[in-house]
């Protein structure tokens, strides 16, 4: 798309020499309100949720709403549940994240070839994806690892039960390893979404390219190392931040699963804890403005990740 | 795709189309076991209550719509069609935001561009990166002081700030698709602008904004925490709903299975529609 096309795409609307300001802003307008929307609705808050940071403020007791400049900061770094909560942030990103696009990377590997039914396979692999995050919460919380009557200790008794094992381990999954428990439902989730992505990487390769290769001689280990990789790279980190992005603002599994419970808590949880619960709006503040520190900092690679891709494509157009 | 083209010896083939039949049934088996779950809580739904409590789990016990029917409110527990009926006006309406904001702004980010369309592009993608908690407090004050607490419409507006980024990315590179001499040369039979966005335009980036409208719907849908904060009795939307059903009334697995079906099911079935688009929605368009 040129430049001259798309000022070509004007001509007809213009009679004469229309003065240059009048059409920078025509072409501008259609942007504004979109642009205006967004900087009220989420840039005005942010603002607003840094000035209260620096305000010791408890809803319980308005009265005695102060400024106190850094303290709540010092609270965040120094209070103990705080710091473990962004411990677990990272644990539960990193952990969810790294094993989803592993097992994504295994379905798109055994989904990138012609078998029957090959749609109706990816229409399985798909629907974790597509539950509503609360609904695969409770699925996970009740139906599969209640200790007493769920799936997963059912399944393991009917299995143990065939070799004649009358009281096989019935864990209670949820209270032994509370964050494992959380990870797992996430994974489930968020590998179709890493497939999903790596599965058009996959069919993006070059087909001519893989039969040479193959012609010359390349077995698949080969194949995969040399060709299928180095094309994924990409792909592989595009899928990372976007998962790290949407992962690390997880919300629904940690509040159904485990209510914060038991060292789940990750930030979005504690924050919501800190000024829906414990009233401080002053802490919970600082809190959001920390998270939203560490974010920028994974948002940088995110974003050069998504305009390298961005401008290959705008490149190719 | 993976079919070779050149001969093979017959054996060689022979061993190929073994092994391509083995991946696929262990394509059928993963699928199968990965999407279990999901399956199980399917059939659970529709299974009594004392045949979805169970150890080991009852496989072929009598179906029934009892699970159903207590959660549509014969058991005499709330009525989730409130909920529902929220979660819908909030989906919809937001999602129609969405498209009246976000066509413009593509069309001037794709087809008449601005200067620095890009760093526009930019911006966009850098709002959707701000997590939701770092403005929910003072969203919630804001509400609380306007009233506009357990307010429908204050959630169409933020669901509309949470999906418009998104919808813009990908609208842009719909519309980015439409070749540009099919523009010229409409114009140049003398066709207006509004002629050529109805007649040119739209036809070739239709799918795309289905696919958006699709996208948009199903987050606003899944959408807790906002809801959660911000909304009580009347304008509660159907995941609140849901995180309600087992705390109200104990846990009732087959009632649950029920809930979490129903609640899942337009998301369901708008993924599936969508399923080819899916992947580019998600990537925000960055991959095709």
């Amino acid at each position: 798309m040129s430049p001259s096309g798309a000022r070509g795409a004007s001509a007809p609307r213009k009679a004469g020499k229309a003065p240059g300001r009048a059409r920078v802003w025509a072409t501008r307008a259609p942007l504004l309100p979109a642009l205006i929307f967004l900087i009220a609705v989420t840039q005005l808050p942010f603002v607003a949720t840094v000035v209260v940071s620096f305000f010791d403020w408890n809803s319980l007791s308005p009265d005695d709403r102060a400024f106190s400049a850094f303290s709540n900061y010092g609270e965040v770094f120094s209070d103990p549940s705080l710091r473990e909560s962004v411990f677990t942030t990272v644990l539960l990103t990193a952990s969810v994240v790294i094993v989803s696009v592993v097992l994504g990377l295994l379905l798109a590997l055994l989904l990138d070839r012609e078998f029957i039914g090959r749609g109706f396979v990816r229409t399985l692999l798909i629907t974790p994806f597509l539950l509503v995050p609360v609904s695969a919460a409770l699925l996970w919380k009740h139906v599969l690892y209640n200790p007493e009557y769920g799936l997963l200790n059912g399944a393991w008794a009917w299995f143990t039960g065939l070799f004649g094992v009358d009281s096989p381990g019935q864990p209670d999954w949820i209270s032994e390893m509370p964050l494992a428990a959380v990870a797992a439902a996430l994974v489930w989730q968020w590998t179709p979404f890493m497939m999903l992505i790596l599965l058009a990487g996959l069919q993006s390769r070059s087909a001519e390219q893989m039969e040479a290769a193959r012609l010359d001689g390349a077995n698949a280990w080969q194949m995969f190392c040399h060709l299928t990789l180095p094309h994924l790279r990409r792909y592989l980190e595009l899928g990372v931040l976007l998962g790290s992005i949407y992962i690390v603002q997880n919300f629904d599994a940690v509040f159904t699963i485990t209510a914060g419970g038991l060292g789940t808590a990750n930030l979005p949880y504690t924050i919501y804890q800190t000024f829906y619960q414990a009233h401080e709006y002053g802490l919970a503040s600082a809190a959001g403005v920390v998270v939203v520190i560490g974010t920028i900092v994974v948002a940088t690679f995110a974003l050069r990740v998504v305009s390298s891709l961005f401008r290959e494509e705008a490149g190719r157009a | 795709m993976s079919t070779p083209t050149a001969p093979k010896p017959p054996e060689a083939a022979r061993r190929g189309r073994r092994r391509s039949t083995a991946l696929g049934l262990l394509a059928w088996a993963v699928g199968i076991i990965f999407c279990a779950p999901a399956l199980w809580m399917l059939l659970t739904s529709f299974h009594a209550e004392s045949d979805a409590a169970t150890n080991p789990p009852s496989l072929g016990a009598p179906l029934t719509l009892d699970g159903y029917r207590v959660f549509f409110g014969a058991g005499g527990g709330a009525s989730p069609w409130p909920p529902l009926i929220n979660s819908l006006t909030a989906s919809l309406c937001s999602t129609l935001l969405v498209l009246l904001l976000a066509l413009p702004a593509a069309y001037a980010l794709s087809i008449k561009r601005v200067e620095k369309w890009t760093d526009v592009m930019f911006f966009f993608l850098s709002t959707k990166m701000l997590p939701v908690v770092a403005g929910l407090l003072p969203v919630y004050l804001f509400a609380k002081n306007t009233g506009m607490l357990d307010n429908i419409w204050f959630l169409v507006i933020l669901y509309t700030s949470m999906n418009l980024p998104i919808a813009v990315w990908m609208m842009q590179s719909f519309l980015a698709d439409v070749p540009v001499s099919i523009i010229e040369a409409a114009q140049v039979d003398g066709a207006r602008l509004p002629t050529v966005l109805a007649r040119v335009v739209a036809p070739v980036a239709a799918p795309g904004i289905a696919a958006t409208s699709l996208i948009c719907f199903i987050f606003s849908w899944n959408e807790l925490l906002f809801a959660r904060v911000l909304t009580g009795v009347a304008a509660q939307t159907a995941p609140v709903f849901l995180t309600g059903v087992v705390t109200s009334q104990g846990l009732f697995l087959a009632q649950l299975c029920a809930a979490s079906v129903v609640v899942s099911l337009p998301v369901l079935a708008a993924g599936f529609a969508a399923q080819d688009k899916l992947v580019q929605g998600l990537s925000l368009g960055a991959v095709k």
